[in-house]
């Protein structure tokens, strides 16, 4: 009961000066929805920016590079074990790049529980021949469906489609950047040339934008097919295993092991791009920093409108504290008065957060670079409207108890004698 | 019939600023059931304080005083806010009513806070006190549309609502005229006459003080006459 007495004081105060309390919750209000806003925008922006590399690039990726031996054969040699051994200008062996017993390998991997997914891949080195000049250039043959489904290489097809690739024999799909160089449409036959020297006609069928131009003018994508005759390989000839993990921060435990059991190089994401998630960190630090500051300034505001409205009700504070109401009960009038400008600016922040963020989701936002992004990024991560109600409680709580416990400590015969 | 319901033993108090005065000095007094008692003396000679004091309001003091058997002493503030709106009625020189609550809220106020009776009972009881006091027709207004005069009747009323033992007052005609001030003390005397009310009056005005059963005389924190 004592409760809601004490709730029925606090609504009455809080009519008394209606204004002034529309005023705070605004405060509050205004906060909620910026902190709101701004953490669904960041966190938008930063799951883009992180998707450009990491949507793309293989959690862990298997490949055999060409590096001198680090065992040599005096190393190998009974006599000269206890011995420090130079050799100098060792020079790398002529090694093969596929990956041996990949189609093991490759069941293997498909069996792992950890393992989304596997593509294969081979990176070819060519020129692309434009009239009497070569350009240099990458080729990714590419398992056409294992790529759709594992790197999103269908949103990256800009124009053309991806799957054509897979259909026609002897196709390519440009990079944007290199289409440009050479002029080419869809439609048309472009030679390259290996670095072996073995020269080969491919139709382009679509066009790759990745928003990273310096990619798009090098690389180009064909089949796995394509790309074994390209280099007159055989059938099972895989340079690149690109593996997917169910939880990506397994990545470089992953890596570790694989590069072991297989016997292959392995290099995992995280090593690869450390500073993407540096920047994305960083980020989000300084919007929840804004974000705070802008609660903590409603909290302020909080703050100085409870301690007018004791000044302007010590009398009747007085009388109740006379008449029988306690310390506590005092300071429970106030603290209520703070927790209902907080939970009701708090809420309709909430509400007004959410608009703010579906309509900064509507502004377009075309930019050569993302071809897959139309409008600003936005995520609609309930966590944030979580944090915020929290984060606004908390503040008016603060923002009331030191008010409150004035009033509370409030001593009515120094009141009622000073009439 | 004859109990001391309050009782108040060597009380002594002192002010410390700026410099330190004995402002009670070795007051003892008793107030038994269904007295109507007045204290009168030159403004200054501590009749306030010594209300304040023997209302629990004021705790700073020597001496021990008793209210209903139990001592007040080392009694938590909590405990004394109930002491206060269970056995305590006050009237005030200003009545200290709420204006964000109607008259019938504001003599409730109290009632709830004990939470001894249902809502709704104590809203009956609360109009049986505004009827004694003959102001049930203004029970829905706010009090700044009353009266001096009405407003110091409601604020009566507020001290009424919890049957307390004893009614204490602080010059509750002090800021009326004499027509309210006749109106304040006849209710008085009714409360003292016909329902037994113990009744504490602060007051500077002989007239008013001859009138009551007993009147104790203060001066320079001594009670000279009791």
């Amino acid at each position: 009961m004592n409760l809601k007495l004490i709730a029925n004081v606090s609504i009455s105060l809080l009519r008394a000066r209606l204004k002034q309390t529309m005023v705070a919750a605004i405060g509050v209000t205004f906060s909620i929805t910026m902190f709101i806003t701004l953490l669904s925008f960041m966190s938008g922006l930063n799951d883009m920016l992180d998707g450009l590399i990491v949507n793309r690039t293989p959690h862990v990726r298997l490949y055999k590079e060409i590096k001198p031996s680090k065992v040599q054969p005096i190393d190998n040699s009974e006599h000269y074990r206890n011995h420090y051994n130079f050799v100098s200008s060792v020079k790398p062996k002529n090694e093969r790049l596929d990956i041996y017993n990949n189609g093991t390998i490759m069941k293997v991997l498909n069996q792992d529980p950890r393992v989304l997914g596997v593509a294969p891949r081979i990176t070819a080195q060519v020129f692309y021949n434009v009239g009497a000049i070569d350009l240099t250039g990458v080729i990714n043959g590419v398992d056409v469906d294992a790529e759709a489904r594992l790197y999103f290489f269908k949103d990256y097809v800009t124009s053309g489609n991806y799957i054509d690739l897979r259909n026609i024999p002897n196709s390519i799909v440009l990079g944007k950047g290199a289409a440009e160089k050479m002029l080419a449409n869809i439609g048309d036959v472009i030679q390259v040339t290996t670095s072996k020297g073995e020269r080969m006609q491919l139709k382009v069928v679509g066009f790759f934008q990745s928003g990273i131009q310096d990619i798009d003018k090098v690389q180009s994508y064909t089949s796995i097919t394509t790309a074994q005759k390209l280099l007159g390989e055989p059938k099972s000839y895989i340079t690149d295993l690109q593996i997917k993990l169910k939880d990506i921060t397994k990545a470089p435990a992953v890596a570790k092991e694989f590069q072991l059991l297989f016997n292959v190089d392995a290099v995992d994401i995280q090593t690869a791009n450390s500073q993407f998630e540096t920047g994305s960190t960083v980020r989000t630090i300084i919007s929840y920093a804004v974000g705070v500051t802008l609660l903590i300034v409603a909290g302020f505001g909080i703050y100085n409108i409870l301690n007018m409205m004791i000044y302007e009700k010590m009398d009747s504070i007085a009388i109740l504290k006379a008449t029988g109401f306690s310390g506590k009960d005092v300071n429970r009038i106030f603290i209520l008065i703070a927790l209902s400008i907080g939970v009701f600016g708090g809420l309709l922040g909430l509400l007004c957060g959410f608009g703010l963020t579906s309509l900064v989701h509507q502004i377009p936002f075309n930019t050569a670079a993302l071809p897959t992004v139309h409008t600003f990024p936005v995520n609609y991560n309930s966590k944030y409207y979580l944090i915020g109600i929290i984060f606004s409680i908390i503040t008016t709580y603060f923002a009331g108890y030191f008010p409150s416990r004035k009033a509370s400590k409030i001593d009515p015969v120094i009141i009622i004698r000073g009439k | 019939m004859n109990t001391k319901i309050l009782e108040a033993s060597s009380i002594s108090k002192y002010f410390h600023d700026p410099v330190t005065i004995q402002i009670l000095k070795d007051i003892k007094l008793t107030v038994d059931h269904g007295e109507f008692v007045s204290i009168i003396g030159k403004s200054g000679c501590g009749k306030s304080t010594l209300l304040y004091i023997l209302s629990t309001m004021d705790t700073d003091y020597e001496g021990d005083l008793i209210i209903d058997g139990v001592s007040m002493r080392n009694k938590k503030e909590a405990d004394l806010a109930l002491v206060r709106n269970e056995k305590i009625g006050f009237v005030f020189q200003f009545h200290y009513l709420l204006n964000e609550f109607s008259v019938l809220r504001n003599v409730m106020l109290p009632g709830l806070k004990l939470d001894k009776y249902k809502e709704k009972e104590v809203e009956e009881r609360a109009y049986q006190k505004l009827k004694i006091l003959g102001i049930e027709n203004e029970a829905l207004k706010k009090p700044n549309q009353l009266s001096g005069g009405q407003k110091q009747r409601v604020a009566i009323a507020r001290a009424l609502i919890n049957d307390p033992l004893i009614i204490m007052g602080d010059e509750p005609t002090g800021n009326l005229d004499k027509k309210n001030s006749e109106i304040v003390f006849n209710i008085f005397q009714e409360l003292s006459q016909e329902y037994n009310q113990a009744l504490l009056i602060v007051t500077h005005d002989n007239e008013f003080a001859a009138r009551t059963n007993r009147i104790i005389e203060m001066e320079d924190g001594r009670i000279i006459k009791m």
